[in-house]
């Protein structure tokens, strides 16, 4: 009896066999295959936001001035000067004029205007640059995304401020912290780390 | 085209992208003055404003001011150019 169970589990293995084999062979190619098509998953990098940023801040460095660049390294933004403060054809306006408007530039925020001669608050412009070329990130790293501002309104100011979406100050910034930043702009001139007296901001009232 | 002239460092012009991730990369450099580099430069020039970058170049005013000047052909930058910096143009946020 026993001999006769084992002879037919002997046939039976026999026969299941090559189903055996050809499920492995399937799931075994199936798994192979998988790892050919998936595509490599890039390593975690955490320093490469920061090389980025580190390069991003020489290219900025090398293209606007040193008040400028003094500005953005203790300030944490740029002022640029609007249209008609830049022009020199402004009729009366003698060099120590209040500029009529100007814009502050933070990273990655909208762009504020605002009265240098008075500190009022005019309006915030929401304009981004995103990159659409690239499968990944389309965020430019922070102080390039200053540059790109800063070269858009010293070029072309209309053009960027026309792209831009304009709200009133508060909707992405506080007025009480862009009010902040201006006082400290003013004190940071006082200090005479400064610029021309035409863009000298006043303290807001 | 230019006209030819003594090669040094200073006729470089080099094409810089902002890039999402690396800050500015190289795309192309050479002398506007040879042929084949100002070839490929007008090549490069338009393939990124194809890609719907903006170009600008970075300038100094007698006074000390510093400016960009955008620039939509190849032939508006100006000779005396060191860099043109392309990035993404501008969006309503």
């Amino acid at each position: 009896m026993l001999l006769a169970l084992i002879a037919l589990a002997f046939v039976a293995a026999a026969l299941g066999a090559p189903l055996v084999v050809r499920c492995v062979r399937r799931w075994t190619g199936w798994f192979t295959h998988r790892r050919a098509v998936a595509p490599p998953t890039a390593a975690y990098d955490p320093g490469r936001e920061r090389r980025a940023e580190q390069r991003a801040r020489q290219l900025l460095r090398s293209c606007v001035n040193d008040v400028e660049w003094a500005m953005y390294r203790d300030l944490g933004f740029i002022r640029v000067a609007g249209r008609k403060a830049r022009s020199e054809s402004r009729p009366g306006a003698g060099p120590s004029a209040p500029a009529p408007y100007a814009y502050l530039v933070y990273p990655l925020k909208p762009i504020v205007a605002y009265v240098p001669g008075t500190g009022r608050l005019l309006s915030e412009y929401c304009v981004e640059f995103p990159d659409l070329t690239g499968g990944g990130a389309t965020r430019l790293p922070p102080s390039d995304d200053v540059l790109a501002k800063w070269m858009a309104l010293t070029s072309d100011e209309s053009r960027v401020i026309g792209s831009a979406n304009m709200h009133l100050v508060g909707r992405q910034h506080d007025c009480a912290r862009v009010r902040r930043d201006l006082w400290r702009l003013s004190e940071w001139e006082r200090r005479g780390e400064g610029t021309s007296a035409s863009l000298r901001t006043r303290p807001p009232a | 085209m230019h006209s030819q002239g003594p090669l040094t460092e200073e006729s470089q012009i080099k094409f810089l992208r902002m890039k999402p991730g690396y800050g500015e990369v190289l795309l192309t450099e050479g002398d506007p003055r040879i042929s084949e580099d100002e070839e490929l430069l007008i090549a490069e020039f338009r393939r990124q404003l194809d890609e719907g970058m903006w170009a600008a170049v970075p300038t100094e005013q007698p006074d000390g001011r510093r400016e960009a000047l955008l620039v939509r052909d190849y032939a508006e930058i100006p000779p005396q150019a060191e860099r043109v910096i392309f990035f993404p143009r501008a969006a309503g946020g």
